[in-house]
């Protein structure tokens, strides 16, 4: 495939716990191309936050490869990935990691203090655009805990957003959130995978995975079923349905 | 990541906890601040001995009369006297490596003159005399070789002297009788201040060697021989010569001990400085030790730092740190921490040293080295004891850093 992102050749994880081995991912072989929002689903031990670990290089694969942007990044010291991650991933965690403290703007310029190649000019700028871009120019001096938790959370996009990566991934990024935010959250991720950035997702609500275009699903280890979906959900129809009941109900 | 964005981080995050950064700090604030301080003090004390010690005159070899011995029974300093102004003509005419040379004869006796009287000790020189004890006129003009020769009956008053019998009027031109004898004041020596045995230097008259010896002491013997070498490097080579010359002129042979004594003010201040550097070196060492527990302070919460901030260390890897990265940050903050705490503790001994010059007799002298190495150990301390931290901070996993609770 032309557009090829993400390319996993038999990706194989086993973690030693004492003397035993526990295999996390059992060489699985999955293709994203530019451009794609995929969600990876499964039940807790499923193997997919591994699969997230890998894909987004905070960890190395015990067997297999995996292709990033064309790079195979199997052979790659651990500086290596560090840049890989500063330079190509952009995360969004479950849980924000904003560093407290410290306010948006600062959160959000933080990959760029990390970036060697000097790919950024001006970093404030740039740190700016991506808090517009998310929607929080107006907050940027807050510090994270005079943020609601979805502010916080476009913080926390905007962070991921800054380096201009080739992936956003996405670790229940709305784990912590009511529903009309987390609908909130995922229109923001829509407009953003329109406007070209491809998005990988791990959640374990069904209802939120109908926002992406692919699914995956994953079992023990193993890709269980890769499908596009459907019925894809606008989170920005949903948004105007959930104000309505609102409405409704008072 | 550029050392200026280091720095801020650093500095950042040591903000943010003022009062755990400063407590930290206190440790080193408290070690360098002592350490600079016993030394200052040792350093006092020590400039206050050469300053006593310079006051004699810091190329003076003071030759003095030695033992006799006689058939193998050997008497005390002093039991043989018998230097005479032939000794001082001789080493005059003869050494090349001294710039000048005068008797001391020793005299003393009541004085009568100006607003009373007054006991005091009379002292017979040279006109070389002012030069070897580096001691100026404070008024008025010395004797000459001329007045020596001529037995002439002048005198220069000390400072002391001065004082008790001249209290308000110029002693110069004065008539004063010293053991009934006339003298005419012509000079008055600018003030010595203490010798180095706690004595005044001012309390003396000065007269010509060959006017004491004649009207005052009435003998031919001169207690002492002051003279001083050209250069302080050139001491120990006078020494030598001199020893030469006054064996030649006492006839000395061959084998039979010297009867006389010639010392320098080396002797003198290398006991006096020897004592007051095991001081210093004591007194720093034990303000040393406070340094090292702040050192260990540091590492205490650095390390809870590090636990603390597993989160945060979990984010940066994630963002694309380095380890390295990681490393230099709690580094930095642990060298920031423990320089501003050098900064602080040089800032308090300036404080403290100030005080003690001022308010009490203890002196304080803060040497630049001093302060050099002060800074050094706090840098040194904020390394050594900031690497275990930083090294463990570095070492994290960043998917267990990320979701450490």
């Amino acid at each position: 495939m032309e557009n090829t992102i993400i390319k996993t050749v038999n990706l194989t994880k086993t973690y030693q716990v004492g003397e035993i081995d526990v295999p996390a991912l059992k060489a699985v072989n999955i293709t994203i191309g530019k451009g794609e929002f995929v969600a990876i689903m499964g039940a807790s031990g499923s193997g997919k936050s591994t699969l997230m670990n890998l894909i987004g290089c905070l960890d190395m694969p015990t067997s297999g490869d995996y292709f990033l942007d064309g790079v195979n990044t199997s052979k790659l010291t651990k500086n290596e990935y560090a840049n890989i991650r500063n330079q190509k991933i952009g995360f969004v965690f479950q849980g924000f990691n904003l560093l407290p403290r410290t306010t948006a703007l600062e959160n959000v310029e933080l990959p760029l203090m990390y970036d060697r190649l000097d790919k950024i000019k001006n970093p404030i700028k740039q740190a700016k655009q991506a808090l517009d871009k998310v929607g929080l120019a107006d907050r940027m001096h807050h510090i994270p805990s005079q943020l609601s938790g979805g502010q916080q959370q476009r913080v926390a996009l905007a962070r991921a957003l800054v380096n201009e990566p080739a992936i956003i991934l996405a670790d229940e990024p709305t784990g912590n959130l009511d529903s009309k935010t987390s609908v909130e959250v995922f229109s923001l991720f829509q407009k953003l995978n329109n406007e070209g950035i491809t998005i990988v997702m791990v959640t374990h609500e069904r209802d939120f995975a109908a926002f992406a275009k692919r699914i995956i699903e994953m079992r023990d280890g193993k890709v269980i079923k890769d499908s596009p979906i459907k019925d894809r959900l606008d989170a920005e129809a949903e948004l105007k349905k959930i104000n309505e009941e609102a409405i409704i109900a008072e | 990541m550029q050392a200026k964005i280091i720095l801020k981080v650093a500095t950042k995050s040591i903000m943010k906890s003022r009062m755990r950064s400063l407590l930290t700090a206190l440790g080193i604030i408290i070690g360098v601040a002592a350490v600079v301080v016993m030394v200052a003090i040792g350093d006092g004390a020590q400039r206050n001995v050469e300053k006593s010690i310079a006051s004699l005159g810091t190329n003076l070899i003071i030759v003095t009369p030695g033992t006799s011995t006689s058939g193998g029974v050997r008497g005390g300093a002093g039991t043989f006297n018998r230097f005479t102004m032939d000794d001082v003509d001789k080493i005059k005419n003869e050494a090349t490596l001294i710039k000048g040379v005068s008797p001391l004869v020793r005299s003393g006796g009541q004085i009568i003159g100006g607003t009373g009287n007054w006991f005091t000790q009379i002292q017979g020189v040279s006109p070389d005399y002012l030069d070897i004890r580096e001691w100026p006129l404070q008024s008025g003009e010395f004797f000459t070789d001329r007045d020596v020769m001529a037995r002439s009956k002048v005198c220069i008053l000390g400072m002391d002297v001065k004082k008790n019998l001249f209290p308000n009027d110029d002693p110069i031109g004065q008539q004063i009788r010293i053991r009934n004898t006339p003298f005419k004041v012509i000079g008055v020596l600018s003030e010595k201040g203490q010798s180095s045995v706690g004595t005044s230097n001012d309390d003396v008259i000065l007269a010509p060697s060959k006017t004491v010896l004649d009207r005052l002491s009435g003998g031919r013997f001169i207690s002492s021989i002051q003279v001083s070498a050209i250069t302080t490097d050139k001491i120990a080579a006078a020494q030598a010569e001199l020893r030469n010359i006054m064996r030649e002129s006492h006839k000395l042979v061959q084998g039979e001990d010297d009867d006389f004594t010639i010392r320098d003010q080396s002797d003198l201040s290398e006991a006096a400085t020897e004592t007051s550097r095991i001081l210093t070196i004591l007194l720093a060492s034990v303000a040393g030790v406070s340094l090292v527990v702040g050192g260990i302070g540091i590492m205490n919460i650095m390390l809870v730092s590090v636990t603390e901030r597993t989160r945060e260390i979990g984010i940066r890897l994630s963002v694309g740190a380095r380890a390295s990265d990681i490393l230099v940050q709690f580094l930095t903050e642990a060298i920031v921490l423990s320089l501003s705490g050098g900064v602080i503790g040089v800032a308090l001994s300036f404080l403290i040293a100030y005080i003690l010059n001022t308010y009490t007799d203890q002196s304080a002298f803060i040497k630049p080295q001093i302060i050099m190495i002060a800074f050094g150990f706090a840098g040194a301390i904020g390394i050594f004891f900031g690497f275990y931290p930083a090294r463990k901070a570095s070492g994290l996993n960043p998917i267990d850093a990320l979701r450490y609770e």
